[in-house]
């Protein structure tokens, strides 16, 4: 078991968002979240980052064991926890390279490595690079900063194969995207997909699982998951929208 | 008895030693300026250009002054070697060239460029330094320069005649170095004649563990078409005093850098102003104030466009934490008939600790039509967005932190030509921020 979620709550501004969210991945899985806007898709995955934003009342999470809630954000990255932002922050004065180098050593770091000398370190950015056939002009720039939203969600892509997590979570991943950028994105999720790795797709649409292909589909609404069922209930869902589930909700 | 009598009885007591010890155009200056500086006494901050800086409490504590002249030597070895320089010393207001810098005069002084002590060329050269001394910085004009030219005995000189470029930097140390609290008066005066070319790496140092206050006047003539890069790097101990104005004169066509970097202070007061008497100048003014501790960086700054179709661009930034304070007073004055004037001043700080205070001033004074011109400053906090951004890559907080910091005023380095210099202070801003800076040199008083 890679990812345990019990009865999870969480507020923001003293607001519920998360009303006892219960989900287990297992390493191999991929899991898609869908659900309409508001429902807690984000919230959860910032929660599951780590953000200070959001603050934990009740339950419990998990991470290869770990107390995941009593872990850092640094610390949950470390241990191999990826968060795909849905808006990647731009950051200029930050260098694409500077950052991912000082990301990439605090990890080998963080399991007893000694950190890359420098052209090992340039090899492996070029090789991840072209997974996501992130231009090289972009590496050289400050992070994110003048990135139109496809750039800015494939360096997400190129983050995540820098740093080889066990799960990675992608919120949002195909918003803002054109259809030749999700094809790029979706591909270079699907080389990183191993044995001994999960992911978790938050998405409102159907359309970036017809590419990454889930095996199991949760509804979130309202802050608790409502339904799971294999990759046919994204399909549903996409036909006849969230107002029947509403309905078998008796609301 | 007043502060300021204090300093009346020495000039009166010693006007004959201040005689002695400087050339004819230095002397010629001070009796106007002791009597405008007796008039005037200290600004304080009831006078609205020191509203954020004493300056009769700075002069308040009971400083030697080394108007005998005794010589001094140093060996003080700044923490920016190995850039290639030409590299002379002024220790107190004392301009001193160290042994293996005497074959660069030589060298240089073949060339036609006069370079080295402004007390022995107001005597061997006395013509040279009359049509430029005290015409940058005018006496009568406020008290600080005033007192500065009533007691200025030496500093540095340099004049680059037509056409010669200086190849490499010059970097001249500014040491403030004595066994009891001591008070520097220090005078430059550099002039680039048609189309010179020159790029100074100013650094100030203190030793010692006591008090001691650098007042510095620096002027610089800029001649038509010629390019000036000043770099100032502060790096002093918190019980130093720096008091230090920079005015420059732009000819038609000039071009010019000043980037002044205050690493690590005391109490730091610059006042810098620009004056573009000629068109087609380019102006670039930048600044950058790292502040802990009770540290206090005010930069005061006025660019006066006379002429039309100049630019000039002013960014100013400051990180503050503890109980730091930092004041940004900019003024930009485009004066009538300068018309296609463009002029973008930007002041952006950040408080790291509530307790940390910012004041800022930004102001513009537009008598002429045709002109772009803007100003903006803001003062926050550390973006915690990005700080999130970073830390869930694996980026520690702390590390994090210092990326962000480093970030925010890498647009102000930027703004240094040589490429050297760049990458030695950026390791030291690193250094800084990382608590690792050795900004002493073993004198203890601010670890």
């Amino acid at each position: 078991m890679l990812l345990e979620i019990k009865n999870l709550h969480a507020n923001v501004n003293g607001k519920e968002i998360l009303r006892g969210i219960n989900l287990t991945v297992n390493e191999g899985e991929v899991h898609a979240i869908m659900g309409p806007n508001g429902s807690g898709k984000s919230t959860l995955s910032s929660v599951l980052a780590g953000d200070p934003t959001f603050t934990v009342t009740e339950g419990e999470v998990y991470f290869k064991g770990k107390n995941l809630l009593e872990l850092s954000p640094e610390d949950r990255s470390r241990e191999g926890l990826f968060l795909s932002f849905q808006y990647p922050v731009e950051i200029p004065g930050v260098s694409m390279v500077n950052f991912m180098r000082t990301a990439t050593n605090e990890h080998r770091k963080y399991k007893g490595l000694d950190p890359l000398s420098a052209s090992d370190f340039l090899k492996l950015m070029r090789e991840k690079k072209e997974l996501v056939e992130l231009d090289n002009k972009l590496a050289n720039r400050s992070v994110n900063e003048g990135f139109s939203g496809g750039e800015k969600k494939r360096n997400e892509i190129f983050q995540m194969a820098m740093l080889e997590p066990k799960l990675s979570i992608l919120d949002e991943t195909d918003s803002g995207l054109d259809i030749d950028a999700l094809r790029i994105v979706a591909n270079g999720v699907n080389k990183l997909k191993k044995a001994d790795n999960a992911s978790i797709v938050i998405t409102h649409y159907q359309r970036l699982l017809d590419y990454i292909v889930p095996d199991i589909v949760h509804v979130l609404y309202k802050g608790q998951i409502v339904k799971t069922a294999g990759k046919e209930l994204a399909l549903e869902l996409e036909e006849k929208g969230y107002d029947w589930i509403k309905k078998e909700l008796g609301e | 008895m007043s502060i300021e009598q204090s300093y009346i009885d020495i000039f009166k007591q010693y006007r004959d030693v201040l005689k002695r010890n400087s050339g004819a155009p230095m002397d010629a200056l001070r009796d106007a300026a002791f009597e405008s500086f007796q008039r005037r006494g200290f600004p304080t901050r009831r006078m609205e250009a020191y509203q954020y800086t004493d300056m009769k409490e700075a002069f308040a504590v009971d400083y030697g002054m080394n108007l005998n002249r005794i010589a001094l030597t140093e060996d003080f070895r700044c923490e920016v070697p190995g850039i290639n320089a030409y590299l002379f010393y002024v220790v107190n207001d004392t301009f001193f060239c160290p042994p293996e810098s005497e074959n660069c005069l030589i060298e240089l002084r073949k060339k036609g460029v006069s370079i080295g002590s402004l007390r022995e060329y107001s005597e061997t050269d006395p013509e040279l330094v009359a049509k430029y001394y005290g015409k940058a910085a005018v006496s009568g004009t406020d008290a600080i320069i005033d007192f500065n030219t009533a007691f200025a005995q030496d500093g540095f000189f340099l004049h680059v005649p037509e056409n010669v470029v200086i190849d490499k930097p010059i970097q001249l140390i500014c040491v403030m170095t004595g066994k009891v609290p001591m008070l520097g008066t220090q005078r430059n005066l550099i002039v680039l004649e048609r189309s010179a070319q020159a790029k100074l790496l100013l650094c100030a140092h203190t030793r010692g563990e006591w008090e001691q206050l650098s007042n510095r006047v620096t002027e610089v003539f800029v001649g038509e078409n010629a390019i000036y890069d000043h770099y100032k790097l502060e790096n002093t101990h918190s019980k130093s005093i720096s008091v230090a104005n920079l005015n420059i004169r732009q000819q038609s066509g000039s071009e010019i850098i000043v980037n002044d970097l205050t690493l690590h202070n005391g109490l730091t007061r610059n006042r810098i102003q620009i004056d573009i008497d000629g068109e087609h100048c380019q102006t670039t003014l930048s600044g950058m104030a790292i502040g802990d501790a009770k540290q206090h960086i005010d930069n005061t700054t006025l660019i006066n466009h006379h002429k039309p179709n100049c630019k000039s661009r002013e960014l100013y930034k400051y990180v503050l934490n503890d109980e730091a304070t930092g004041a940004f007073s900019g003024k930009i004055m485009v004066a009538e008939g300068a018309f296609k004037t463009e002029a973008y001043q930007t002041d952006r700080n950040v408080c790291m600790s509530p307790n940390a205070r910012m004041y800022t001033k930004p102001h513009l004074e537009i008598y002429a039509d045709d002109v772009k011109c803007s100003h903006g400053a803001s003062t926050g906090r550390i973006d915690e967005t990005a700080l999130f951004y970073l830390r869930s890559r694996g980026i520690p907080e702390e590390e994090a932190r210092m990326l962000l910091m480093f970030a925010f005023v890498s647009d102000v380095l930027d703004n240094i030509r040589i490429e050297a210099v760049k990458d030695k202070i950026r390791l030291l801003v690193e250094q800084r921020f990382r608590g690792e800076l050795s900004h002493c040199n073993s004198c203890g008083v601010c670890k």
